[in-house]
């Protein structure tokens, strides 16, 4: 009898109707959902229970370079899908293209995050809250805008938050990489698209998560 | 998802992204009443984000019950709020 041949696809599983390493995704997003939703649900009640004055976050931030950062990871997450619809339709072309395009966006979204915390712990705000010999101290706190207490709490939160999402977007990056390395080998042709669909769920998790960071913690 | 089910047409909800983000900072800039903003850009947030999950993530597509597993967390992140907030407003 001849050996059964393995099939490149993975079949669909019976109970849910997805295949297990989607399924297996899409618990770990679940999962990820919750450490996120723990930490904005913190952040709203360090920032409503709080007796102190919260920082309007225009006062400190930079919205416009912000936004502009959103926008590179919105364009990395269509690069995303469109590298998916490529591995679906076995365009190795169009799959490396979009790729490549989906990892740059990745890093250069990671890379205007580093500047912009540089730019930010140069001006004073720090983890711990702010500066004492500070231009932002001098701009805030000297002037009574803002407490101490409440620039440490802005601080603590604001670096937690969007430190955590920074890092989730340098793992993205890595495993995008490791993807991309091997669409170039041809892993992913004749309809061996799981692999690039599973990472794409992440990295449009990833997305999603920093919609809502940058409206409460940017915005609002 | 299915290989061979249709794509949904992904440059126009980048696009629609695109829009609700310049609005949403567009809107921080004018003078609109707080608790209208904050409603606004809850709003456009969710708006965005259930473009990403329906569209990118092909939940729209997807079995409802892998939507469910998606969704099960987020009830607790409210009870979790919603408890310790309580307990603000008893001081």
């Amino acid at each position: 009898m001849a050996p059964a041949v393995q099939p490149a696809v993975p079949r669909a599983e019976e109970g849910i109707g997805v295949y297990t390493q989607k399924l297996g995704m899409w618990i770990f997003l679940a999962s990820e959902v919750m450490f996120f939703t723990s930490l904005i649900g913190s952040y709203i009640i360090l920032r409503w229970g709080s007796a102190e004055t919260w920082p309007v976050p225009q006062d400190i931030l930079n919205i416009p370079v912000t936004a502009f950062n959103t926008f590179i990871l919105i364009c990395s997450s269509v690069s995303m899908v469109k590298a998916y619809a490529a591995a679906i339709h076995d365009d190795q072309k169009g799959l490396r293209f979009w790729l490549v395009l989906t990892v740059l966006g990745g890093a250069t979204f990671v890379g205007v995050q580093a500047l912009e915390y540089r730019h930010l712990i140069h001006e004073g705000l720090l983890p711990s809250g702010i500066r004492d010999d500070s231009a932002l101290a001098a701009r805030l706190v000297d002037s009574g805008k803002l407490t101490a207490t409440a620039a440490g709490l802005f601080g603590s939160a604001f670096y937690t938050m969007t430190g955590f999402h920074g890092f989730h977007v340098t793992c993205g990056v890595i495993c995008m990489t490791f993807v991309t390395v091997k669409a170039f080998r041809g892993g992913y042709s004749g309809g061996r698209f799981h692999g690039v669909e599973v990472i794409g769920l992440y990295w449009h998790f990833v997305d999603l998560v920093w919609i809502i960071l940058f409206t409460i913690v940017y915005l609002i | 998802m299915d290989a061979e089910r249709k794509h949904p047409n992904y440059l126009a909800v980048w696009g629609g992204l695109a829009v609700l983000t310049v609005v949403e900072v567009v809107a921080v800039y004018l003078r609109i009443p707080r608790h209208l903003l904050v409603l606004a850009l809850l709003l456009l947030a969710t708006w965005k984000a259930l473009l990403v999950a329906l569209y990118f993530m092909h939940l729209r597509f997807e079995p409802k019950r892998l939507a469910l597993i998606a969704m099960a967390p987020l009830p607790l992140g409210v009870i979790l709020v919603v408890a310790v907030l309580q307990e603000f407003a008893k001081r």
